[in-house]
Parts: structure tokens; C-alpha cells; sequence
């Protein structure tokens, strides 16, 4: 497909010419479910869509939060939509989920979260006690994170034209001076943290939403990581990248910070803290806990140096008890995720297309 | 888990991979059929611990890809019905048909459903009554038993809005067509564990006879596939051809009856046609007679699609092993897991888009020392 388009005052062109959408035309005339996987589609959106159009001639890597500065001083500023299905959860609800993600978005820049906006867009038919529970959920997780929820907006749509509820939240928060923190600070040597079990989130919804019961309940890893952030910061000033690993896991996070610096980024299949459980419900599902949505656990980049005070630091945290080090920056093979095989072979982890599905055997 | 973890333990690997190169004295080219098996050995880099004598091809087993581009074209085609939903395994979502796929078919307001069992689109059928239920069923003897409980249980409720797409095809039949390609370079099968676990290995002394090929039977786990490997090549360098079950914790000789006698009376033996490759005889099942007031093909008149493949795709001579992936001018140009114009480039199992990656394997084995 070749489509351009021009806006009314001619001040920016859009171009789609080399939007290579996958199957079958390679090109999608309509948004598909994978255009919001966090994966090539979701990218393809972002950078041939919305940033030609928002920010034209920008090419900054793409973070969590953007820093603005203000008269001096420096604010994180960061959106959120919560889509999430189902609105209840092992772990948590909708409600908390748009409080830590909004959270963890600023603190992934090093900021200290400040305030939170909500916008809940409501289904006509919503039962108001499923609403009371998910709005107590997220006023408790706000409170636990020290963050206030500011002011907000209220919308209902007809019935069929919404999921129940959709919040969505913008986050301002504080900067440090000293604090620079960015994908492509990546640099060769670094080496690469994670500050716990990874797919958690990702396989509770999974077993809530498909109905499927496994012999141990999965609980979503749900958190909000800012007071981490600061441990990790106050042991190591100097961190090079932080990223939350959500939608797309932690082979999307790795392989964006990999493309953003060019860099290589190794990682041991070995050392992946994934209990057992999890791994357990992927193989069952044909899927890979790397690209499994986590909501509690953050991705670290920090000078190798810098390695073993960054690995203690987040150990000495709540929620980074099982933090281990997972891989490292190199120089070979920029822009790819690699990964040492449980057999001590190699392979390359690429950037899925769009979400992850399920296997038929 | 530990009963699964010694099956992946990388010290042993290492061990049975210097063993399989003492072994080995000359070229080999060993096809692994299914497509779990490729998965396996592409995710876990098996490949590379093995000598460079040792080829490993990339078989027809995966469902995905052999899937006819007609079968898919009904599929979507169904699936856009109004009232109608379509219930598939994930992965054949975004396998394409001529023109679009599943993805898109939701995208333009078909009910397309992810489910993880063919009796889930049962169930959906009973929640709704005035709705048309269709599921996908395809693939290889692995997933037919319980896509053969799921129509033998809707007949039993006598649900009438329950029916299913059928294009079930079967190892053996292929197999025996792999061997007689005049272009075959096949020397020794790794069959696929999964399979014989439901239909038992009695299908293939014969075969392993006729074609003068050893079969070894073999899991999916890293050592599985390292000891069958090891088992296969052990037999051609002595010049044998034997049957060995190397997956027998889960494989015996008979199979389960229990599931075959539900096979044998939900399934008639058909030709069927295999993406890529064509028609090979009595290679699939189709839904007997008793129950064919239960097929998709006969309830919403489909028969008639016919369709036309890419003229540049060579991936059924990839399916067959008659030539590698790269061998296709297309490979890693027109055609890339982002843009693919054959089935073997979309599916995760496919040998096209396991190349696709590998290829980056072998340029970062240059960099990259070996453990």
C-alpha cells in the first residue's frame, strides 16, 4: 500500500511507503488486534504514524516517560491506557494495574511520581459495585505508592461499545539533576538485571481470561517499582537504562534498547528467574516467558562496575529479592538480542510481530 | 519440572554431541518431520553442537504449513459469514490466504475465537444456540483425537450449530512420498514422538524396510532430539535401517487404542492435498460419512473456492528437503517472516522463517566463540 497524506495546513506529510505491514497483503487497511501487541505493528504505528505526525523531525529514542524541562527543573511526563481484560485479576485489578504501570513509566526515567490523572471511559450496563471495587483498588494503590490521583474525567458509552471500563492516566513526576537515564545510554560492557521472575502478569491474565486452570494459582507481579528505583539509584547514581518490561516482555524491552543504541545485548537462558509454574503454562500454550507481559519487575543497564552494588541494591528491596544478572552489552551483532541456550549454544531473539499466539502442538 | 529439566541439562548435551561427532564419519542429511522438533532445535540450538557433517532437513511435519492455501481461503470465507464463529489454534490466525487473513477477517467484523481445545468451541456452541460455531481442525494425528471427541460430542448432545473445517493429514503416508521423490536426500527420519504417541510406531517397520531408511522415534526435549540424532546416525554408519523407540516413556508399539478406535470412527482415510507439495493418497482424514452432517465444507457450501499459489514460493520443495531455504530467490528479499509468501516463512515451526533467523546464528558464529 502506498498512502500519503498531506495535512490541511501543509505543515507535515505522512508518508506510509515504507510501512511493511505483515500478512497477507503485507499491508492492514484496517487496525488488527497486533497493532497493540507491543511488537512491529505497535511500532510501525508509532514511528510511521503518530510521531511523523505529533513531532515531525524528532528521532529521539522512544521511552516510558518524556522529560520536560521547566524553568529549570526537570518533569517526567507520561500516558497510559488500561484495556485490560479481565478488569479483575489474581494480583490485582484494572484499577491498581493504571496506577503502578503509571508509576513504573515515570520511575523507569529515575523520576519520583507526583501526581496521576484518571480518565475512566464506562460501559453502559457496568454493575456499580464492580466499579466501587476497581476505583477502592486503585485509590489504595495510589495511597501505597505516596502518589495522589490529581483530577480525572468521567465518559459512558453505549452498551457494546466498550469493555465494561477503560482508564487511562497521564503521571508527572520529578527529576533529579544528576539522574539521566535512557535507552541509548546503553553502552558495550554494561551488563543487563532484572529484578525478578519474569511472565507472571502475563500468564495470570492469560489463565483468567482463557479459563485455564492450572494446578498452582498464578499471581500478576502488579507493583509500583519507584521506591526500587530509588534504592537502585542511591547504590549506583550512574544507571544507563531502566525499562519495565510489560506488554511484549522482556525480549521486546531488550531488543528496543538493543535497536535504540545500537548495540548487541546477550543474555543466559540459564540464569532467567522464571518459577516454574509459568514456565510450566507457556510450554502448555506454546509460548515464550521472555516475551510474556510482566507489570512489577524492571529491566536495569548499569556499568559493569556498577554491577555487583546494582544486583545487592535490588536484592535489599522487597521487590527485587530474586534480581539476578542476566546478561550484558557487547559490541558484536548491533541492534540484536542474543541469547546463550540452556545447551550453551546461541540464538537470536527477535522483535515479534505482533502478539505472541498460542501453538497447536 | 525436574523430571523435564533433566531432559535439557547442558552438560550432557555437551557430552552426547561429542559422542555423535565421534560417531560420525561422512555426510548425512537426517530429516526431523515434525515441526515441534524444529522448534526444538532451532530454540535451543542443537544445530550447532553437531558436526558439520550431520544435516539436519526440515520436515512437512508442521500444521501450519502444509495446510492447503484453499483449506484457508473456506476458512476465511466462513469466518466472515455473518452469525458464524470461527474458532481456530492461535497460529493460524495470521497464516495467509490469497488475500488476507484471520486477523484481518476480526478486523473487518468477523468473530474470529482463539481457543486452546476444540471442546471449547463445543461449549461455545451450547452457550450459543443461535449462532454457527465452526473449528478449525487441522493438523497431524497429535491433535485429531481430540478434534474427533469434539464432533463425536456435539452429535452426541445433538447440537446442530456446531460443525467443523477438517484438514487433518497423516506422517506416514508422507513420509513414503519424501522417499520416493526422485529428488530425495533423505538417509534416516527422526519420527515425531507426539504422533506416535496416539497411533504407536506399527506403521513403520515397513516403511523403514521398504526405503531402506533407519527411523528412530523421537521426543522434543534438547536430549530427545540429541539422542535420537545419535541413535540415527549410529545405524547409518553401520548400514542398518531399523525401527528404535528412543521416546519410549511416552511411545509404545500399539499406541492408544482408546484414541484410534475414536479416530477410526469419527475419520475415513482420504487423499489429501499438502501446501506446497500436492496431492499425496490416503495421506489425511476427512469426517465419515456418519458424520458428515458435521462438516463446515458440506454445511456452508465451500467447495467450490479454488485458488491459486505465488508462482516464487519454493516451499513445498523445502518441505520435501529437496532444497534448503535459502536456495529460494525470494529467501530473506521478498520473503521474510515480515513479508512471507509461503506458509514455511509465517508459522514459528516453519523451516523458512527457522533459516530466516538462523542465518543470523551463523553470521554471529564468526563472532562468537563456542562454549
Amino acid at each position: 500500500m502506498t498512502l500519503s497524506i498531506t495535512t490541511d495546513d501543509g505543515r507535515a506529510t505522512i508518508s506510509m511507503d515504507e510501512w511493511n505491514c505483515p500478512l497477507p497483503l503485507r499491508d492492514y487497511p484496517a487496525i488488527v488486534m497486533g497493532h497493540g501487541g507491543g511488537g512491529q505493528l505497535s511500532a510501525e504505528l508509532v514511528t510511521h504514524l503518530f510521531r511523523p505526525a505529533f513531532a515531525p523531525g524528532d528521532t529521539s529514542a522512544l521511552t516510558d516517560s518524556t522529560v520536560l524541562t521547566l524553568s529549570g527543573n526537570r518533569i517526567a511526563c507520561t500516558t497510559d491506557t488500561f484495556v485490560v481484560q479481565p478488569l479483575e485479576f489474581p494480583g490485582g485489578t484494572i484499577g491498581s494495574l493504571a496506577v503502578h504501570g503509571t508509576v513504573n513509566d515515570l520511575a523507569m526515567s529515575g523520576a519520583r511520581p507526583i501526581a496521576i490523572t484518571a480518565g475512566f471511559i464506562l460501559e453502559e450496563g457496568l454493575p456499580m459495585v464492580r466499579l466501587a471495587r476497581i476505583v477502592h483498588d486503585m485509590a489504595r494503590a495510589a495511597r501505597e505508592a505516596g502518589v495522589s490521583i490529581v483530577c480525572g474525567d468521567t465518559k459512558v458509552v453505549e452498551r457494546g461499545h466498550g469493555d465494561g471500563l477503560y482508564i487511562n492516566t497521564t503521571g508527572i513526576g520529578l527529576l533529579d539533576p544528576d539522574v539521566h537515564i535512557a535507552p541509548d545510554r546503553a553502552a558495550v560492557g554494561d551488563v543487563v538485571l532484572i529484578s525478578g521472575f519474569i511472565g507472571d502478569h502475563g500468564m495470570a491474565i492469560m489463565s483468567q481470561r482463557e479459563g485455564l486452570e492450572f494446578e498452582t494459582a498464578i499471581v500478576s507481579d502488579s507493583a509500583a517499582l519507584h521506591t526500587l528505583v530509588a534504592s537502585l539509584l542511591d547504590a549506583v547514581p550512574d544507571v544507563h537504562v531502566l525499562r519495565d518490561p510489560t506488554r511484549g516482555g522482556v525480549a521486546t524491552s531488550l531488543n528496543e534498547i538493543a535497536d535504540d543504541a545500537q548495540v548487541g545485548i546477550s543474555i543466559d537462558e540459564r540464569v532467567l528467574p522464571i518459577r516454574s509454574e509459568v514456565r510450566a503454562a507457556c510450554e502448555i500454550l506454546g509460548l515464550d516467558p521472555l516475551f510474556v507481559a510482566n507489570e512489577g519487575k524492571l529491566l536495569a543497564i548499569v556499568p559493569a562496575e556498577a554491577a555487583n552494588a546494582a544486583l545487592s541494591a535490588l536484592r535489599n528491596h522487597a521487590l527485587g529479592a530474586d534480581a539476578a544478572i542476566i546478561g550484558e552489552v557487547v559490541a558484536d551483532h548491533p541492534g540484536m538480542l542474543v541469547a546463550r541456550t540452556g545447551l550453551g549454544a546461541r540464538r537470536v531473539i527477535t522483535m515479534p510481530i505482533g502478539e505472541q499466539l498460542p501453538r497447536i502442538c | 519440572m525436574k523430571y523435564l529439566t533433566e531432559f535439557r541439562d547442558g552438560e550432557i548435551a555437551q557430552r552426547m554431541a561429542a559422542e555423535i561427532r565421534q560417531l560420525t564419519t561422512r555426510p548425512w542429511a537426517i530429516m526431523e518431520v515434525c515441526g515441534g522438533q524444529t522448534h526444538s532445535i532451532m530454540r535451543n540450538g542443537i544445530d550447532q553442537l553437531l558436526p558439520p557433517e550431520v544435516e539436519l532437513i526440515h520436515g512437512p511435519g508442521c500444521p501450519v504449513c502444509v495446510t492447503p492455501l484453499e483449506v484457508i481461503d473456506k476458512a476465511l470465507a466462513i469466518a466472515a459469514m455473518p452469525g458464524v464463529i470461527f474458532c481456530s489454534f492461535g497460529d493460524m490466525l495470521r497464516v495467509p490466504g490469497s488475500d488476507r487473513d484471520l486477523f484481518r477477517v476480526k478486523s473487518e467484523g468477523g468473530d474470529v475465537r482463539i481457543v486452546y481445545s476444540p471442546l471449547d468451541a463445543v461449549a461455545l456452541a451450547r452457550q450459543n444456540p443461535d449462532r454457527q460455531v465452526v473449528f478449525f481442525g487441522i493438523g497431524f494425528e497429535t491433535t485429531a483425537p481430540a478434534n474427533a471427541m469434539a464432533v463425536h460430542v456435539a452429535k452426541t448432545e445433538g447440537l446442530r450449530n456446531f460443525s467443523m473445517l477438517v484438514s487433518h493429514v497423516l506422517v506416514p503416508p508422507a513420509i513414503d512420498a519424501i522417499m520416493r521423490s526422485p529428488t530425495n536426500r533423505v538417509q534416516a527420519f527422526l519420527a515425531a514422538g507426539h504422533v506416535c504417541s496416539v497411533m504407536g510406531f506399527w506403521q513403520y517397520p515397513t516403511l523403514a524396510s521398504t526405503h531402506h531408511v533407519p527411523i528412530v522415534i523421537t521426543g522434543f526435549e534438547p536430549l530427545d532430539v540429541l539422542e535420537g540424532i545419535r541413535r540415527t546416525i549410529a545405524q547409518l554408519e553401520r548400514g542398518e535401517h531399523a525401527v528404535e523407540n528412543a521416546y519410549a516413556r511416552v511411545v509404545t508399539f500399539d499406541g492408544n487404542r482408546t484414541a484410534q478406535e475414536l479416530l477410526e470412527q469419527v475419520f475415513t482415510v482420504s487423499d489429501r492435498s499438502w501446501r506446497g507439495i500436492g496431492v499425496i493418497p490416503a495421506s489425511g482424514w476427512r469426517l465419515s460419512d456418519a458424520y458428515r452432517d458435521y462438516d463446515a465444507e458440506h454445511r456452508f457450501a465451500v467447495s467450490d473456492i479454488r485458488t491459486q499459489e505465488s508462482t516464487v514460493c519454493r516451499s513445498g520443495e523445502v518441505l520435501q528437503g529437496t532444497i534448503k531455504p535459502t536456495a529460494c530467490s525470494a529467501f530473506g528479499e521478498r520473503c521474510t517472516p515480515r513479508t512471507p509468501l509461503g506458509a514455511t516463512m509465517v508459522s514459528s515451526e516453519g523451516a523458512c522463517a527457522a533459516y530466516f533467523n538462523y542465518g543470523h546464528t551463523v553470521q554471529l558464529q564468526r563472532v562468537v566463540s563456542r562454549p
